[in-house]
């Protein structure tokens, strides 16, 4: 569903630009909304969220989709944890649908999606795993790594129940926006997948904008 | 060809947990029709390695899991290869339902009142799995839902096909690593049947002839041949 933002990006509390391939990781208190911006389109943000009080709870792709009934998530759904409590709500979004099924990539999925010569190429679990080694404080291992959202991808599930990445239907300065119902910790990698066409082998930055 | 190793019947609303070594083959019955097997897999050696159903999904250009398809952990590598499978459509993306979804639904009937007939869980039946082996909730992700058909219709909307039941089908998982099995018999979280319902499974572990090199799992799609390729790697540097 395509609903538009009421915030201006000059009233932001903050702007980052992330570059494809790069993490960030920052706390989103409780009532603060997050934007992330697709800056030049097809991009995908691969995202991670965590209870910033107890990181044992996290997102949770299952729970949401579950919950929700839907696999596709856009302005009106609510990201679900692991607990089964609501982290945020997706209040506006102009690209119209996101993935949660299709998970991140890795080097050792790309080796089998493919090419096994495709072992050593950069991938979004990579940058988590140097997310991880680069905030000791948070105490997260591999294991806190779980499934995620990949905003602005478009993974159609057939009724033949087949699964499609298909071109992305997000375009330069499409957004998703969501308010935190919680304090949250939000990673993201932003994704430096060089092997998949929908992003057409070339990744992109994104923009993360916060308001009060 | 095949030879009988063991044998047992896993009572509705139970849970267990057992490992299983690469080459043998795991044979599981819905006997009555209409039971739900949650299942989890870890690499015993390596318990941050497991079974990773978004790998599973894309790498097979799959949303439901048949004959063919492989089993991929998070490493790249093939748990187990779905060799036979007369149900044809099992779920991996709903989860498990938890104490509170349970109570909703149905009730609550503890084990102090109803002992075996309780309202078991399949979200605590994982929990008292997992901490046999030092693991808790972080290690849970998306579970398979065995004998349950979950379709999406062109808005993207989940629904339980509750029509698709066969009592006797089977499902035949050969392993392809030794693994880490964790299951239990609680039922769908989408499941809406008035009473809760209590649906054994039977399990016959049993030996698995050598993979010839026209294995159907193994030419399914070119991504299970690496997958494989994979597998190969992780056995030869042991
Ligand atoms: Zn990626």
């Amino acid at each position: 569903m395509i609903q538009e933002s009421t915030l201006e990006a000059a009233d932001a509390v903050f702007r980052q630009t992330v570059p494809a391939g790069d993490y960030f990781l920052k706390v989103i208190a409780a009532g603060q909304t997050l934007r992330i911006l697709d800056l030049e389109g097809n991009q995908a943000a691969d995202t991670l969220f965590y209870n910033a009080n107890d990181v044992s709870e996290r997102y949770s792709s299952m729970d949401t989709i579950r919950e929700q009934g839907n696999i596709y998530l856009t302005a009106g759904s609510k990201l679900m944890s692991n607990l089964g409590n609501e982290m945020l709500v997706i209040v506006a979004d102009t690209c119209g649908r996101h993935d949660t099924l299709g998970g991140a990539c890795a080097t050792e999925s790309n080796s089998v999606r493919y090419d096994l010569e495709k072992r050593c190429m950069h991938a979004c679990r990579d940058s988590w795993m140097l997310a991880i080694a680069e905030h000791e404080e948070l105490g997260f291992t591999k294991r806190d790594i779980t499934h995620n959202i990949n905003f602005f991808m478009n993974v159609p599930v057939t009724a033949q129940g087949g699964l499609t990445f298909e071109d992305g239907i997000s375009a330069p300065g499409k957004y998703v926006e969501m308010n935190a119902a919680m304090d949250v910790i939000v990673v993201i990698s932003n994704c430096p997948q060089l092997n998949n066409p929908c992003n057409g082998y070339n990744p992109t930055p994104v923009e993360v904008l916060i308001w009060n | 060809m095949t030879e009988t190793l063991y044998q047992y019947t896993v009572p509705a609303a139970a849970h267990w947990s057992l490992r299983i070594r690469r080459g043998t083959t795991l044979r599981l019955t819905d006997v009555e029709g209409g039971a739900n097997l949650g299942m989890m897999l870890y690499n015993p050696e390596d318990l941050l390695e497991k079974y990773n159903a978004p790998d599973t999904l894309k790498c097979q250009h799959t949303f439901k899991l048949t004959q063919g398809n492989c089993l991929y952990s998070d490493m790249g590598r093939i748990f187990c290869s779905i060799t036979e499978d007369s149900f044809g459509w099992h779920d991996t993306v709903c989860g498990t339902a938890n104490k509170a979804m349970v109570q909703k639904k149905w009730g609550e009937k503890n084990y102090q009142s109803a002992h075996n007939e309780w309202h078991q869980n399949g979200y605590d039946s994982f929990l008292v799995e997992l901490a046999k082996y030092g693991l808790n909730g972080k290690d849970l992700a998306s579970n398979l839902n065995l004998f349950s058909k979950v379709v999406v219709d062109n808005e993207g909307n989940l629904s339980l096909d509750a029509k698709h039941i066969k009592a006797g089908a089977n499902i035949s998982l050969r392993f392809e690593m030794d693994t880490l099995v964790i299951l239990h018999t609680c039922p769908h979280p989408l499941n809406s049947e008035a009473a809760y319902p209590y649906k054994p499974v039977h399990c016959e572990l049993m030996t698995t002839p050598p993979m010839p090199e026209d294995d159907y799992c193994l030419n399914f799609c070119p991504e299970n041949r690496r997958g494989f390729e994979n597998n190969r790697l992780y056995h030869f540097f042991r």
